[in-house]
């Protein structure tokens, strides 16, 4: 994975938060505080102005999660802002990322994920879509992604034990956690800018 | 070493008004020579929510000349935004903040006497921390 298909995947993935943006909001509507779609919008609208013309894929991926740290109140802003920061944190320094190195990254994303959570899978959250995600990505970020959405579909039995949802108790279930759709929706964007490469 | 306090909200408004009712219930000494009440509520463009980077400049302010810092929280996300903001800190610095597991205005209320008193960043964290058995009605 290279600059420009870092660049291509930041932008994928603003695209298609846009394309989702009330459908992510209208589930948050239903178990959170009905904003995950407008603020990542927000946010990711913000990470492309924001994105420097030129950088390594860890810069690049650094100045995503600067930008959405400081541009997205709420719970969403600070977990993927720490996802993108350690998974740049991971990648510094090279100009070409191997599948190993994604994957290391990916790791490391998750990692930060889990650690500002306090989260583990089960629990209706984005890991959720991570966890099987990067269980898949030996077999390739499309398997990866495709992991993903079945992570994110199988939310919807779950009862949350995190965030604003936990409050809900059993009313949390038999709807999908937010999170975990605006995950999947990133591993996608992933695997259509690594697909042609890969 | 003065232990400052930051109110972190995921409102502006709620942030200035705990930090003004404290003050005042410390004779109005909002910002004295022993300790600092920052109020660090919502996000740069006005909005509802807990900003991390806001939260790091409160506690680089209140860090300032080897100052420690006790961060008091509103709610849920206030408190993933506080530990990232944490990260953004060299080791050092990170030593001297500390985070109450206590309710905002009784926890801000109790660590204020102590923090007032000269008393270290343990002591005024307990203080906050009893703030969640202060009663009300009895």
């Amino acid at each position: 994975m290279n600059s420009a298909q870092t660049r291509q995947f930041l932008q994928l993935y603003a695209g298609s938060i846009h394309a989702h943006a009330q459908q992510l909001t209208d589930l948050d509507a239903a178990i959170g505080d009905a904003d995950h779609g407008s603020n990542m919008e927000r946010g990711m609208t913000a990470v492309l102005a924001a994105l420097p013309e030129r950088g390594t894929p860890a810069e690049l991926l650094k100045s995503a999660a600067m930008t959405l740290i400081s541009k997205v109140g709420g719970a969403s802003g600070p977990l993927y802002g720490t996802a993108f920061l350690r998974a740049a944190t991971s990648a510094a320094g090279k100009e070409d990322l191997t599948p190993q190195d994604v994957a290391q990254a990916l790791q490391a994303g998750y990692q930060g994920l889990i650690e500002r959570g306090r989260a583990q899978p089960g629990d209706k959250t984005m890991l959720d879509a991570w966890e099987p995600a990067l269980h898949a990505l030996p077999q390739g970020v499309a398997a990866a992604a495709q992991a993903a959405r079945t992570g994110a579909e199988a939310t919807r039995t779950m009862l949350a034990r995190k965030g604003r949802a936990s409050y809900l108790g059993e009313r949390s279930i038999g709807h999908l956690d937010p999170g975990s759709v605006s995950s999947a929706l990133l591993f996608e964007a992933l695997a259509q800018a690594l697909e042609h490469n890969t | 070493m003065s232990v400052s306090l930051l109110i972190v909200s995921h409102s502006a408004k709620l942030a200035e008004g705990v930090a003004e009712l404290v003050a005042q219930m410390h004779g109005g000494q909002q910002d004295g020579a022993t300790f600092k009440l920052l109020p660090v509520g919502g996000m740069d463009d006005g909005g509802l929510g807990t900003s991390p980077t806001r939260i790091h400049a409160g506690l680089t302010e209140a860090l300032q000349g080897g100052g420690e810092a006790l961060i008091l929280m509103d709610l849920g996300s206030a408190y993933l935004s506080s530990t990232l903001a944490l990260e953004f800190l060299s080791e050092d610095e990170r030593l001297r903040v500390a985070l109450a597991e206590a309710p905002l205005v009784e926890g801000a209320f109790l660590a204020a006497f102590e923090a007032a008193s000269g008393a270290d960043l343990q002591r005024v964290q307990t203080a906050a921390q009893e703030g969640r058995d202060l009663k009300k009605i009895t």
